[in-house]
């Protein structure tokens, strides 16, 4: 392997990593505060994708340039994070969590099946392509290959002011304060007058709009179909059970891991591009089943 | 119908390993992948020996998930919970997309066929086939689940049982967890290899979607179904789940999945215990009455 | 009590009845379509296409005066339910099956079908295999396979191409990305063996974003590309190609495009290579000026908004078959309701016409059908890419011949044979 061919592969999975780290932030935000693995991430994911979709193509047919492609994503995530994310929580999940962690897992796997027919009836089966806001970016050209600024330069600029914006909004702000009190420990954080309620539906809401924004910026740059959702939640638990449920910073270095991982096995052995991900999430979680950047849990006796 | 049924069967044998392990508190969101095994072992062993009864080929199938069970059992009979939960579904992804990409070997996504075997050395229409497996999935579910509840009740189970209620009891009384646990497991992977060694022969064909994901948390969603922990509820769940999931794909077409969705919400929303615990609900209801009556 | 009177007499007139005509009330016909999954980008066109036709005949006094009724079931939930549904269809009195778009489930039903003794046309499989490696009794294929869809792909290459010396592919890692592959590279090889294939990618099934296959692609320069994928994984290859100029520096050679083509809007630029997997294209230059298939395809864009791809011909070809082969059974039987038996033997050699040129079926039950392949051009009236150089293949010539092997039938091919074929060629 040569120089260039290293770059690329360097590129693709930093391009790859910026996308599944937005997606799996989202999923380990709810994991670490409400302690709920969310099956329903997926459908979220894909949704935002699809709502994306629509609103650029809307708003391009009312004749606005196709600068608004942008904040047609920003809109999109947000609607799937409080229009759907919101009366998810507040209707259904608010009522288990006294219940059994199977059955919590159960009822994200039920919201998930429901989700992946509720996108076929509104968006149908057809593949959905809207990449107005890449084909605005335009190329540019890297060791004799072109890339797209969208995917080498917009998506990781995004992932790391995602990171470094959760930071500030968990360690700075009142609302993240309490949510990374929450976090710490649910029992104690209620007993000093936390409104546990409040943050578990705050905390869905933003995990939810981060779904929905992966979705959103994952659209121009793919087919939009049926059954995206499905695989991206796989993923995502893999990046989020390999970094330590919970762990923001570890996601984002452990989505790095796995989008480089892939991407270097297409070039020395392409069979084993799709088990990458999971050989990696087996071999940390043998050796630190708590994850890469997770702490041991206490124990109870 | 009598298909449907066989199918039915197969898939509660394979409810009743998850059923076991819940017994224990764990809940494997991979044992899909043990389901798979038994199915693809089926299917090599058919490829490699052309003509295999079926004897041989169950046979086969079970000894491969059986040896899987205790592999991937070592790994993971340390953790529990969601790290045992994650665990079994990497497990179980790893050998998904094994399925996926080595196409020269496993037949990619088209997966295997399995054609017909001999039936202790008979050639076998369809129809006596068919029949023939039906009582044969019936047998081996009344058997094994028989065996199941036997097991859950030795002194064996009763200590499975205990790293649900109280796990650190358990080294109190000198007895290693993992040891306790694997035990649990080994079971557990060879009902669900028995379920998918069954289907895979009824179906004729195996696909690397036994192995997904989603048929992982299908076989949860039975075994809440039917009663989280109740042996003869995963047989009736994943005969209510198979009906249901027929009716909905004939009679509301695109939306089969959704139907399904509501259906599971419902139940555990409103009847958490499952079909055994409206069964018992109902069974104390009328005990109730009679004791009044008296 | 008056509701049991005429209980009783409706019983006793039943036997009768029964014996009087041997004409069922209607004819009933299962179709197994993807209804659901990324292949409903098929499926769903056909069942749209399908109910029209249905509609058409029924109008027309239906199959022998028979009315037609057509029940759909979903390929994509999953091989279990499909059997089932397939089964309990048959069981509840079905007299013929239309099945199925996927190969993996075509291998499963065609046996089914023997089993379950019902006549079983394969009115969308792509696999070879089906009748080069079984023997049916039941089941009949009413279109051409990937062997011969293969074949006219590198026919038309190799007319409209012929000084290109290195070729990769990307392709579905899945049956038919691999067979498709399997046959197209044994004909290259046999008839331009000095062509080299410089990286064979088989990314998986569905896969949302083919970044790295593409940046390797850009490395290694490749004069040709070909891409045997289809629906949402052709659609993002394309576009994610044409994004960072790829479409640019090679040229494209995507045997099945034609089902893209309204979707991919401008991102498919002109000068490559589309295939159809038959002799289907919305604006076919041999048909487009016929009366039924104007009709149709008004109709058709009527009901679904889009153009017509090749599902929708095959749909019309599965759907003639059975139509002709009724027909000729109840001539052979001096106009009376054939029995099955002598609608399976309508079915050697038949001859039928859905949208495209005329089909036959060959003894060993394949279809022998024409292919049409174009070239992309872009800028005409239409928002998307239509073809031109259009030619229009004789099935026969490049049909494996009975008894035969597709993959070892293609390598005993000399160079020079894409001389000898039929062609008709059209400016657009």
């Amino acid at each position: 392997m040569n120089l260039t061919l290293f770059l690329l592969a360097l590129f693709d999975g930093i391009a790859y990593a910026a996308l599944v780290f937005i997606v799996a932030v989202g999923l380990t935000l709810i994991f670490g505060v409400m302690r709920i693995l969310n099956v329903a991430h997926g459908s979220l994911y894909a949704m935002g994708a699809y709502l994306t979709a629509s609103l650029t193509t809307f708003v391009l047919a009312a004749g606005l340039p196709p600068i608004f492609a942008f904040p047609c994503m920003l809109v999109s995530a947000i609607l799937i994070g409080v229009v759907l994310g919101g009366p998810l929580e507040w209707l259904l999940l608010r009522r288990i969590y006294h219940k059994p962690e199977v059955l919590q897992l159960l009822v994200t796997f039920a919201i998930f099946m429901i989700l992946e027919d509720v996108q076929r009836l509104i968006w149908g089966t057809q593949p959905i392509f809207q990449s107005t806001a890449l084909q605005l970016m335009g190329n540019v050209r890297a060791f004799s290959v072109n890339y797209t600024v969208y995917q080498l330069i917009l998506l990781p600029i995004v992932a790391i002011t995602l990171l470094i914006g959760l930071r500030f909004f968990l360690r700075r702000t009142v609302a993240g304060k309490l949510i990374l009190a929450t976090t710490e420990d649910r029992e104690a954080a209620q007993a000093i007058g936390i409104d546990a309620d409040k943050v578990f539906l705050l905390t869905f809401i933003v995990g939810a709009g981060l779904a929905g924004l992966g979705g959103a910026l994952a659209s121009p740059t793919t087919s939009i179909l049926p059954g995206i959702g499905a695989d991206m939640i796989v993923l995502s638990f893999a990046v989020v059970a390999t970094a330590g449920l919970g762990q923001i910073e570890g996601a984002a270095l452990t989505a790095l891991l796995i989008g480089l991982g892939r991407s270097f096995a297409v070039y020395v052995w392409p069979e084993t591009q799709v088990l990458v991900p999971y050989l990696i999430m087996v071999a940390v979680l043998l050796v630190r089943p708590e994850g890469l950047f997770g702490s041991p849990a206490a124990r109870k006796i | 119908m009598q298909v449907l049924l066989t199918l039915a069967l197969a898939k509660g044998i394979a409810v009743m390993g998850i059923t076991v392990l819940l017994r224990s508190g764990q809940v494997s969101f991979g044992h899909a992948l043990f389901f798979a095994i038994a199915a693809y072992g089926g299917a090599f062993t058919l490829m490699l020996m052309p003509g295999a009864d079926l004897i041989v080929v169950f046979l086969l199938g079970l000894i491969a998930a059986t040896l899987s069970g205790v592999l991937v059992g070592l790994f993971v009979a340390r953790y529990r919970f969601i790290f045992f939960a994650m665990l079994n579904l990497a497990f179980s992804m790893i050998f998904w997309s094994i399925l996926e990409k080595f196409y020269h070997y496993t037949g990619g996504a088209d997966g295997m066929r399995l054609p017909r075997p001999t039936v202790l050395w008979i050639e076998m229409e369809r129809g006596t086939y068919e029949l023939f497996m039906f009582y044969l999935s019936l047998a081996m579910a009344v058997g094994l689940g028989w065996f199941s509840m036997r097991w859950l009740e030795s002194p064996t189970g009763q200590l499975f049982r205990t790293i649900k209620t109280n796990e650190t009891r358990l080294q109190y009384l000198g007895m290693s967890p993992q040891r306790v646990m694997m035990n649990g497991y080994v079971l557990s992977a060879m009902l669900c290899g028995t379920g998918g060694i069954l289907m895979g022969l009824v179906q004729g064909v195996v696909t690397p979607e036994y192995a997904y994901w989603i048929r992982s948390g299908e076989m949860v969603f039975i075994a809440v179904l039917g009663g989280a922990g109740s042996v003869p509820g995963a047989l009736v769940g994943a005969a209510i789940y198979e009906i249901v999931r027929t009716y909905a794909s004939a009679f509301a077409g695109d939306v089969w999945q959704m139907v399904l969705g509501i259906f599971l919400l419902i139940i555990i929303l409103f009847a958490p215990g499952g079909i055994a615990g409206i069964y018992n609900t109902l069974m104390d209801r009328i005990a109730g009455t009679k004791e009044r009556g008296e | 009590m008056k509701k049991l009177l005429m209980a009783t007499a409706a019983c006793a007139l039943l036997p009768l009845a029964a014996f009087a005509q041997d004409k069922p009330e209607k004819l009933q016909v299962g179709v197994t379509t993807f209804l659901t999954g990324p292949a409903s980008v098929f499926g769903v066109p056909a069942k749209d296409a399908a109910e029209i036709m249905a509609e058409d005949i029924n109008a027309n006094g239906g199959i022998q005066g028979v009315p037609l009724e057509l029940t759909f079931v979903d390929e994509g939930a999953g091989t279990e339910t499909l059997t089932t549904e397939y089964r309990r269809l048959v069981e509840n009195g079905a007299h013929a099956m239309l099945a199925a778009i996927s190969s993996g489930n075509c291998k499963t039903i065609a046996p089914l079908a023997e089993d379950l003794e019902v006549i079983n046309i394969m009115w969308d499989c792509g696999t070879q295999k089906i009748f080069e490696e079984g023997d049916y009794n039941y089941v009949f294929r009413s279109q051409a396979h990937a062997g011969t869809e293969m074949l006219a792909t590198v026919a038309y290459l190799l007319k409209t191409n012929p000084d290109f010396e290195t070729i990769a592919v990307v392709n579905q890692d899945y049956a038919w990305g691999r067979d498709s592959w399997d046959i197209f590279s044994a004909a290259l090889k046999a008839l331009k063996p000095e062509v080299e294939v410089v990286g064979e990618f088989f990314p998986k099934f569905g896969s949302p974003d083919f970044s790295t296959e593409i940046s390797r692609l850009q490395a290694l320069q490749p004069d040709v590309i070909l891409s045997t994928s289809w629906g949402g994984d052709l659609d993002t290859f394309v576009q994610q190609a044409s994004q960072r100029g790829l479409t640019n520096t090679s040229m494209f050679v995507l045997p099945l495009a034609e089902s893209s083509l309204e979707r991919l809007g401008s991102a498919l630029p002109s000068g490559h290579i589309v295939g159809a997997r038959g002799d289907h294209y919305w604006n076919h230059p041999e048909r487009r000026d016929d009366e039924d298939f104007k009709s149709f395809m008004a109709k058709f864009e009527e009901k679904t908004g889009a153009k017509a791809i090749y599902p929708v011909f095959h749909m019309s070809q599965g759907l003639a078959a059975l139509e002709a082969a009724y027909d000729k059974a109840a001539e052979a039987n001096g106009g009376n309701w054939p029995s099955e038996d002598q609608v399976i033997e309508a079915f050697e050699g038949l001859e039928f016409q859905g949208l495209g040129r005329p089909v036959s079926l060959r003894e060993d039950h394949q279809g022998i059908e024409a292919q049409l392949l174009g070239m992309s051009v872009q800028g005409g009236e239409h928002p998307f890419a239509t073809l031109e150089n259009i030619m229009i293949f004789d099935g026969a010539e490049l049909t494996t011949p009975v008894g035969e092997e597709s993959v070892a039938w293609v390598g005993t091919l000399e160079p020079g044979w894409v001389d000898s074929l039929t062609v008709e060629t059209y400016a657009k």
